[in-house]
């Protein structure tokens, strides 16, 4: 039975107001939410174990409130969650890749998936430094997923492998389709599946389901593998307060070409 | 304070993205005085033209590494080459652009050489004496930004977002002494087999390099509804993208997507013609330096961010602005 593990991260949702403030955004007015891009590739792990049997095992690292997520994927169908506990962790992706690397090696996972980024940092970093630790194959921006032997898949590929994975990624807009052996990383891309909710029994499931916390010192790792730091927050600078143009559509159109000419000199 | 620091010069379809000289020109300032630059051209085939052009523009020394598998991009063959120009440099730090390419190969660049990595950066402050660096990123889809810096003992590893930072100027004529080197490479057994590329993206110049972006949303109708967007960007040289929501309906194909999914633009001046401005959409434009929104719906929330806004017809408008491009170009000439 293949092994699939999901790495989820709990964000904010960035299409509601967020407040910023320079110690971080506020967060007793944020609305938390499994990262777009990681609820797919969760989507993702569910349909293959439908098709295949597959065990999936959800995995996060962050605080208490992460938990949520955690138990979200498991109503979905996850049958197993772990939360590397952020105690101790800063936010640089060096240091939570370490980490998770290690939570996630004895898994011995077949396939590991990964949203394309996280919409509140946007490195896209964590999942491929993992990917490195672990040398595993990657392919990034799958819009499609299918696994199978290399007969099933009609594949010639040089690596021999017990299963391999075909993907059609998104490359900067041109579609490419690429066959890796497994295990390897594959993140997801908008467009790879439509997520489901949970349902109400699905959610009564997981309740009983095993979700356990793993600490740093668990994991016999010290802290102070940060690379990076954050030395300042802020909005982003104000945008003068535009300009509307009045009149008819050809007063709009010089008075606009007039602009870009004298203000704005793009013309 | 002096640096040494090697530049991924990185090619789509056979020439030097623009990227790679604003790589170049940030890796100048962070080298300082003292400091050196090297370039790395991965590719099958002559890159003699790519690699003077790097030197034109400040490149110390450019290391080549020329092999029939990198013909078609593989992220661990590429891999293997930035591996092996770090270990034949061994610079403070690499900078990339932060391309399909570049997103993927910096993060394992960074954990194999134990090396920090700052992605998407659009500016980069050095102190007087150059000794902090400050890195400017925006997060939250653009809400907000941090200010990141690397912190002592380990390599950087840097991804700039392209249409950010200054490309390097070329340096006074005689002033180029670099220097070309093969790059010892092997090909690593390669995972990753490309069974084909469907191109849909190719054909215009590439949207995230482009100087103006004339944008089409759901306002635009039909495909057919494009084509003055179209001729309005063929007037300003720019290329021609579209909202998520005129994807969806089909109008275009998904390559010209302009948002959080899709592609992130920072032209000099984006023109959003029927496009309503969701936050989807905003994350991927709001950075661009002046921004002009066209909509019939006054309370259309694109003209919060807008520095100009027409509240009439694309369809009268734009052509109408065509025409006016038209004439100053005439002008000019």
């Amino acid at each position: 039975m293949p092994k699939v593990v999901v790495l989820l991260k709990q964000t904010f949702d960035t299409e509601e107001k967020i407040i910023v403030t320079p110690l971080g955004v506020d967060e007793r007015e944020a609305k938390f939410v499994i990262n777009p891009y990681d609820e797919y590739a969760l989507e993702e792990a569910i349909q293959l174990k439908e098709k295949l049997g597959c065990e999936v095992i959800a995995v996060t690292c962050g605080s208490e409130r992460s938990q949520e997520a955690l138990r979200t994927a498991l109503a979905v169908g996850a049958d197993e969650a772990i939360r590397l506990d952020n105690e101790g962790l800063s936010d640089d992706s060096y240091e939570i890749a370490e980490a998770l690397a290690a939570v996630i090696a004895p898994l011995s996972a077949d396939l590991l998936l990964a949203g394309l980024f996280a919409v509140d940092s946007g490195s896209g970093s964590v999942a491929l430094q993992v990917a490195e630790r672990l040398e595993l194959p990657h392919a990034s921006a799958a819009v499609k997923l299918t696994l199978g032997t290399a007969s099933e898949l009609g594949l010639a590929h040089p690596v021999q492998a017990a299963q391999y994975a075909l993907i059609e990624r998104d490359a900067e807009g041109d579609t490419e389709t690429v066959a890796i052996p497994l295990p390897a990383l594959i993140t997801a891309q908008q467009g790879l599946n439509e997520p489901r909710y949970p349902s109400l029994p699905g959610i009564m499931k997981a309740k009983r389901k095993p979700l356990r916390t793993v600490t740093l010192s668990e994991l016999g790792i010290g802290n102070g593998a940060a690379r990076t730091q954050r030395t300042s927050l802020s909005p982003p600078p104000p945008r003068a307060l535009g300009k509307r143009i009045a009149g008819t559509p050809e007063e709009q159109a010089a008075g606009l070409a007039e602009l870009l000419r004298t203000e704005a000199k793009v013309l | 304070m002096s640096r040494t620091i090697l530049v991924y010069a990185e090619r789509r379809d056979g020439s030097l993205r623009r990227v790679a000289f604003e790589a170049l020109g940030a890796a100048r300032r962070l080298a300082g005085d003292g400091g050196s630059v090297h370039a790395v051209l991965a590719g099958d085939g002559s890159a003699a033209e790519d690699a003077a052009a790097l030197q034109a523009r400040g490149a110390d020394v450019v290391h080549i590494a020329d092999d029939p598998s990198l013909k078609d991009y593989a992220p661990e063959a590429y891999l293997a080459v930035l591996r092996a120009a770090m270990d034949a440099v061994g610079p403070d730090a690499l900078l990339l652009g932060h391309t399909a390419a570049g997103r993927e190969l910096a993060p394992r660049v960074a954990a194999a050489y134990g090396a920090g990595h700052i992605a998407d950066v659009t500016a980069i402050e050095p102190s007087p004496d150059g000794a902090d660096v400050g890195f400017i990123r925006p997060l939250y889809a653009g809400k907000a930004f941090e200010r990141r810096s690397f912190l002592p003992g380990h390599p950087w590893v840097v991804t700039v977002r392209p249409n950010n930072l200054p490309p390097a100027e070329p340096l006074d004529a005689g002033g180029s002494g670099g220097s070309v080197q093969a790059l010892p490479y092997a090909p690593p057994p390669l995972w990753t087999a490309v069974r084909g590329v469907l191109r849909r993206a190719s054909g215009q110049l590439d949207l995230a390099e482009a100087d103006v972006v004339v944008s089409g949303g759901r306002g635009v109708r039909s495909a057919a509804g494009f084509e003055p967007l179209h001729a309005l960007a063929a007037a300003f040289g720019g290329a021609v993208g579209a909202s998520r929501a005129a994807c969806d309906a089909g109008y275009c194909d998904y390559a010209l997507q302009i948002g959080q999914t899709g592609k992130v633009v920072t032209p000099q001046l984006y023109i959003a013609c029927g496009i309503s401005g969701a936050i989807q959409h905003l994350a991927g434009m709001s950075q661009s330096r002046t921004i002009v929104a066209i909509n019939k719906d006054p309370d259309a929330p694109i003209f919060s961010i807008a520095d100009y806004g027409i509240v009439g017809d694309l369809f009268e408008i734009v052509p109408l602005l065509t025409s006016e491009v038209l004439r100053t170009n005439q002008h000019a000439e």
